[in-house]
């Protein structure tokens, strides 16, 4: 076998090395360089490579890996005690944030393929009413861990409950949303559990053969997507992008246990003090519930343009969205982004107006029920996921549209 | 006040594009930059050490290259660049990552550690909350005001429905968002001190005295499987016609689908 790499292609990024950590390195250089041709996940690293940049060739010898194997399953701890899927549901104010219902949703497709129970954890002060709602919306079993220290969302305390309960009940899965809440909780408790974690994934299923999860998500700003495992540490942790995973259809006959969990938690386990927590109703496009969303991109021109965007926007009682360009440029507000780096949208119907279609922002939008993308250059990348595309520019297409949807009577 | 700054060299994610026949990334010399975020981490304690005095030190985790990012920092005026450079951190994840800047910065010594939220190739944000957790320390994320006195700090933390007022004793971290400040440009005798005058000290694992088994590879727990390109839907279609003609046949479709009613 033979493995080349084409050094003036490789951008340094690492995917190999993390793929075949005994095949490739990064050299003084920032380019991959190969350090045995013949260790296990060769040619995988090659496959994966994002630029195409290594080169194999022929065939692998099988002989030279078996004794790396061999050594690798004698060093490997027994995860069999770890049994079950757990959600952390994230409330605030007593308020069930949604996409603790996602999870539930995701949640149960996993414990289903593994033949396992789907629990939850749930922290608060007072919040046990909230326990059906979460049996109905897919989970069987609920540990409601109840104290006044866990009445607002706060670190060390809410990580302190959330480790006890892990190492008590084991689960082989736990998954968080991804929002800063659950950022921020999250990373804590995967530190201290000396355990991995996989942020903001967008995509969760199960490796038949291991029973491992597979978390995939978007990595280099978006432009490449990078499934990861935890093969030797339990448990296999995630924080979910919310507005991607599917809520289940809430079904009030479903049973479920509710248990009472004591965290022992004393007042030093609160290492920080919320002096007041303010909720801003300010003009903050809400995006995330929108049924309708039009976006502009760099075709908007200016922020006079999204005025073209706007007028649409009102016909349709719709959200106005803008890509990272638009935004960045100043056209419109942060509140606003669409994308990777942005917010995750999935309306019934997304119109995207001048918008190039960068992987980062069809991220964001391409779960969309029914994607319309206006666009001047035919070969833009927005074409691949749009359903409806019209080549055109959008300053004649808008105004068009406009007076066809008044004489169609919508928005009257 | 003694504030560690981390910070992170990154690829300029904005300008990098897909071949759309190859499904592969273009790199047409991507440039390499100090992660945005982590700029606002270094502003807010140069203003800190302006008012309150002490020294602020940046620290990062790379390659030799990784360098240029300490100089940038330099140049808009933190005091100290250590660089984190040994072969035997590569391929770390947060968790080795984090324990790496952990133990680096118990050497260094602190009262404050001020990160970015999170870094533009990555994107976990997980980096700050672990070291804290390493530390034993408080943590306050996705800050986008700071006040410090009297041994505590206390800051407005983003959340997605507006924010909340958190206060922590210190020795505290905090990550921070770009609402936070708007960070200074190199002044010229700072880019002359930087580049001609200072040193970037360079520690190795055993510099740090890390434990083998926690550092890279070894000391991460999840590992790459698989990337690839986001798979295209490709199953549109595309209207014919004039800016009228496309129109009303897009408010039919639309009605055919019931998205309009």
């Amino acid at each position: 076998m033979k493995v080349t790499i084409n050094v003036d292609d490789c951008i340094g990024c690492g995917i190999c090395v993390k793929i075949s950590p005994k095949g490739y390195e990064i050299n003084d250089q920032m380019k991959a360089q190969v350090l045995d041709m013949n260790a296990p996940g060769i040619k995988e690293g090659a496959d994966d490579c994002p630029v195409g940049a290594i080169l194999v060739e022929g065939e692998a010898m099988p002989a030279a890996q078996a004794p790396a194997q061999a050594e690798e399953i004698l060093v490997k701890p027994d995860l069999s005690e770890y049994k079950g899927v757990m959600v952390f549901a994230e409330q605030r104010g007593g308020d069930l944030m949604k996409v603790t219902l996602e999870l539930l949703g995701r949640g149960r497709g996993l414990a289903d393929e593994l033949g396992v129970p789907l629990s939850v954890a749930l922290l608060g002060h007072g919040v046990d009413g909230l326990a059906p709602t979460l049996i109905a919306g897919g989970a069987d079993k609920v540990y409601v861990i109840d104290d006044p220290r866990l009445k607002d969302y706060n670190t060390s305390s809410y990580a302190k409950a959330m480790i006890e309960l892990i190492r008590a009940e084991k689960p082989e899965i736990v998954l968080y949303g991804a929002t800063h809440n659950g950022r921020d909780l999250a990373p804590r408790i995967a530190k201290r559990l000396d355990t991995g974690l996989t942020a903001d994934c967008t995509e969760l299923s199960i490796e038949t053969e291991t029973r491992m999860l597979l978390q995939t998500r978007p990595a280099f700003g978006g432009n490449i997507m990078a499934t990861i495992m935890c093969p030797d540490n339990r448990p296999q942790m995630s924080t979910v992008r919310p507005g991607i995973m599917k809520v289940l259809e809430p079904d009030q006959n479903r049973k479920g246990e509710t248990i009472i969990f004591d965290a022992k938690l004393t007042d030093a386990d609160v290492l920080t003090r919320i002096i007041e927590i303010i909720k801003e109703r300010k003009v903050v496009a809400n995006l995330e519930d929108a049924k309708i969303i039009v976006s502009g991109g760099r075709g908007v021109g200016g922020a006079d343009g999204f005025k073209t965007i706007q007028a649409l926007a009102d016909i349709l009682n719709a959200e106005v969205g803008g890509s990272r360009v638009a935004v960045e440029k100043g056209w419109i507000s942060k509140d606003h982004q669409v994308g990777q780096t942005g917010k995750s949208v999935r309306p019934n119907l997304y119109i995207a107006c001048g918008i190039s279609g960068s992987i980062q922002h069809r991220a964001g939008m391409q779960n969309s029920e029914c994607i319309v993308a206006i666009n001047k250059d035919p070969s833009a990348q927005i074409f691949t996921v749009a359903d409806i595309g019209l080549v055109g520019d959008l300053f004649d297409v808008i105004p068009a549209l406009i007076e066809e949807l008044k004489a169609a009577g919508i928005g009257q | 006040m003694n504030i560690i700054v981390c910070v992170k060299q990154v690829p300029d994610t904005t300008d990098v594009k897909i071949d759309p026949k190859t499904g592969t990334l273009i790199r047409e010399g991507v440039p390499s930059i100090v992660n945005p975020d982590d700029k606002h981490a270094l502003e807010e304690a140069l203003h800190l050490k302006e008012k309150f005095g002490g020294k602020v030190t940046v620290l990062s985790m790379g390659p030799p290259q990784a360098e240029d990012a300490l100089r940038e920092c330099s140049a808009m005026g933190a005091d100290d660049m250590i660089l984190l450079c040994d072969r035997a951190f590569a391929g770390a994840d947060t968790w080795a990552t984090s324990y790496t800047l952990g133990e680096a910065a118990k050497k260094i010594g602190y009262d404050l550690i001020i990160c970015g939220r999170e870094a533009i190739d990555g994107d976990t944000a997980q980096i700050g909350p672990q070291m804290a957790e390493h530390l034993q320390i408080p943590q306050i994320t996705y800050v986008r005001k700071v006040e410090v006195g009297d041994g505590k700090v206390i800051c407005e933390r983003a959340l997605e429905d507006g924010y909340e007022r958190i206060e922590a004793s210190l020795p505290a971290l905090l990550t921070v968002i770009s609402d936070l400040n708007k960070p200074r440009y190199p002044s010229v005798r700072g880019i002359v001190e930087a580049y001609q005058e200072k040193k970037v000290t360079v520690w190795t694992a055993a510099d740090i005295g890390a434990d083998m088994a926690c550092i890279g590879l070894d000391g991460s727990p999840t590992n790459v499987k698989r990337s690839f390109a986001p798979e295209p839907k490709g199953k549109g279609e595309v209207l014919k016609g004039d800016a009228k003609e496309m129109s009303k046949q897009l408010v039919e479709k639309l009605k055919e689908k019931n998205v309009l009613r």
